[in-house]
């Protein structure tokens, strides 16, 4: 049983909404300094690598719903984001339709997607689960890889536009997306929060901790996995539509290939699955080491910066299976 | 299109499938005996493919005379990586299904990056070998010999594998698999079967890659390539069956020469793929499958 539901047990009434008010503060007090680091961070390449690093905090907290509270580890997701980039990218460029639009249709188009794969792929456990995952995900990018009506193999360029808060387009000032990248997370980490203490919450950890127990206590096994998949996809695809109006142009490789899927499950695995923080803590830190690590050391495709995001990923793996987090959480850490 | 070339199209497909079959075979077997999927299993070939290279390069001999000293590195290196990262990884009581996934994981970045800092993102072809570029004409049924040497081997690999399996080490294979607490009362010394099991894997991915580096381009990325195909296979097959990766190598090695004549070449894979999907919808551990 994950730490929150024991501790939940554990606390009286009070003590359990005074620790969820305390969440929440801590939660407004982390915002409001992220927040402020555009003011003292004036440098385009730092701005960008903030960006990409709220914007995978977002959707690796949006994977984590699926693959952290309900445990159905997802090697797929970037599908969800692929679908996200393309739909945006879509409506706003052959039918200018503005990307707010768009990435709220890619969202509902990957919600709806996930739910019917979900009658397919639920049956299955464990590696199968992760591997059927991997496999519906490859099928998405071969397919988009040969449909001409969006841009094929080529993709899609963004037309150069005005500056425009409705189209999302920004030639100079990257803040705008900043702002945009922290709302996404902000409105993700709310929605966990509040997941996290309903019914769904509970149910899902339920699902991951003994399927079977939990169905013979009435928990609907099936349809909490179908919703979890939904609102986890959703997230997802909204990611996946800014980024596409942040980079301006986008190929299938460049948003739906493996590489994404196994992005998107990192931070939250290295930080700790299943927790409030540690998706955020774990772009915090693996985004901009490698952003950093490829710019100073990648350069003509030396692979020194793989070796070192590699042994990275496998330190942390084995040397903090419950993620980093549980290094911030030491007092109610006791092992359960 | 006329029978022959049907034949044509089902005996390359055949041939490919047996490879296949030889690539995933390791990666079943790993499996089966402690329930590990390994995520750089992909990079374990692109080793052997680049160890074939490089010896072939460096002695002046034949690829098919080289491949018993690459098998028997390949052993090594598997037995490396249970005893360096995978026993830790088992160890582990928080997350274990994660660990092993991302452990691996980063070992395969790892090792890809390794490849590339050494040997450049380049691609590289052994230029001259006995078996590469000739083909066996047979009765007008064209087959290109490295594929043909690439069937064979792994045939009398998975003979081999059914032989094994009668030995006394096949035997606490088979024990450990069975009962992990049970065997230490006996005096197998699990961690010891299960570095062999790894090592055994390995070699076996790394035969198959002796016969791919005849006909096949080696670069740092192969072995994404080929891995996907070896998780789909193992899938297919089920999780930890010999005999299940053996047909379904065969299976997708004819299925995606059969996709190949009816959609365009980019999108072989599709065939493969919903081949899968369809079955496992059907068949959720897959056509041999325990779970």
């Amino acid at each position: 049983m994950s730490d929150a539901t024991l501790s939940s047990l554990k606390l009286s009434g009070d003590a359990f909404l005074a620790k969820r008010r305390r969440q929440l503060m801590v939660a407004a007090a982390v915002f409001a300094a992220v927040a402020c680091l555009p003011l003292g961070i004036g440098d385009v390449y730092l701005q960008n690598v903030l960006i990409l690093t709220l914007l995978y905090a977002a959707v690796s907290q949006s994977w984590n719903i699926l693959g952290g509270y309900c445990g159905q580890i997802s090697l797929g997701h970037a599908l969800y984001f692929g679908i996200g980039a393309y739909a945006a990218s879509v409506l706003f460029v052959n039918y200018d339709i503005v990307p707010w639009f768009g990435m709220v249709v890619g969202g509902v188009l990957s919600a709806a997607l996930a739910v019917a794969l979900g009658f397919m792929t639920f049956r299955l456990k464990g590696h199968y689960f992760a591997i059927a995952t991997l496999v519906i995900a490859e099928i998405g990018l071969v397919l988009v890889h040969n449909w001409d009506f969006v841009g094929g193999a080529l993709g899609i360029q963004w037309p150069f536009g005005a500056d425009s808060i409705w189209t999302l387009q920004f030639a100079r000032d990257k803040v705008p997306y900043f702002y945009f990248a922290l709302g996404l997370l902000v409105v993700v980490w709310l929605v966990t929060y509040v997941i996290e203490n309903s019914r769904w919450g509970f149910w899902w950890r339920a699902v991951k901790d003994d399927p079977e127990a939990a169905e013979s206590l009435g928990v609907e096994v099936f349809r909490s996995k179908l919703a979890a998949a939904a609102v986890s996809a959703f997230f997802t695809a909204v990611g996946g539509g800014f980024y596409a109006a942040f980079v301006s142009y986008i190929d299938p490789e460049s948003v739906m290939s493996f590489r994404f899927s196994l992005l998107f499950a990192l931070p939250a695995v290295l930080g700790g699955i299943g927790t409030l923080w540690g998706a955020p803590l774990g772009a915090a830190i693996l985004i901009p080491l490698t952003e950093i690590t490829r710019s100073y050391l990648g350069g003509s495709g030396s692979g020194l910066d793989l070796i070192i995001y590699g042994a990275l990923i496998m330190a942390v793996a084995l040397a903090k299976p419950e993620g980093l987090l549980s290094l911030f959480t030491r007092k109610s850490g006791g092992k359960a | 299109m006329t029978a022959q070339a049907l034949i044509q199209v089902l005996a390359s497909g055949l041939l490919m499938g047996l490879i296949y079959a030889l690539i995933a075979v390791g990666l079943s077997l790993i499996f089966g005996l402690m329930d590990v999927v390994n995520f750089a299993h992909g990079e374990f070939l692109m080793i052997a493919m680049y160890a074939t290279f490089g010896l072939v390069l460096w002695t002046t001999l034949d690829p098919i005379v080289v491949a018993p000293l690459v098998v028997g590195l390949m052993f090594c290196v598997g037995a490396f990586v249970y005893v360096a990262v995978v026993r830790y990884a088992m160890r582990t009581k928080a997350n274990a299904g994660m660990v092993q996934i991302f452990s691996t994981f980063g070992l395969a970045i790892l090792i890809q990056g390794a490849a590339q800092y050494f040997f450049t993102p380049d691609y590289r072809s052994i230029k001259t070998s006995w078996l590469g570029g000739h083909t066996l004409d047979l009765a007008g049924i064209f087959l290109p010999w490295p594929q043909i040497y690439g069937g064979l081997i792994s045939i009398a690999a998975f003979a081999a594998l059914s032989l094994i399996s009668r030995t006394d080490f096949g035997k606490a294979l088979e024990a450990t698999r069975e009962d992990q607490g049970a065997v230490a009362l006996v005096g197998i010394d699990r961690n010891k079967v299960f570095a062999i099991g790894w090592g055994l894997g390995a070699a076996l991915v790394g035969l198959a890659g002796t016969v791919l580096a005849i006909f096949y381009y080696i670069h740092p990325q192969v072995g994404a390539t080929f891995g996907t195909i070896a998780y789909v296979t193992v899938a297919l097959g089920g999780f930890g069956s010999v005999f299940g990766a053996l047909v379904a190598g065969i299976i997708v090695g004819l299925v995606e020469a059969i996709t190949a004549l009816i959609l365009p070449p980019t999108m072989k894979a599709v065939g493969i793929f919903a081949l899968y999907l369809a079955v496992v919808f059907f068949r959720p551990s897959g056509l041999f499958g325990k779970l």
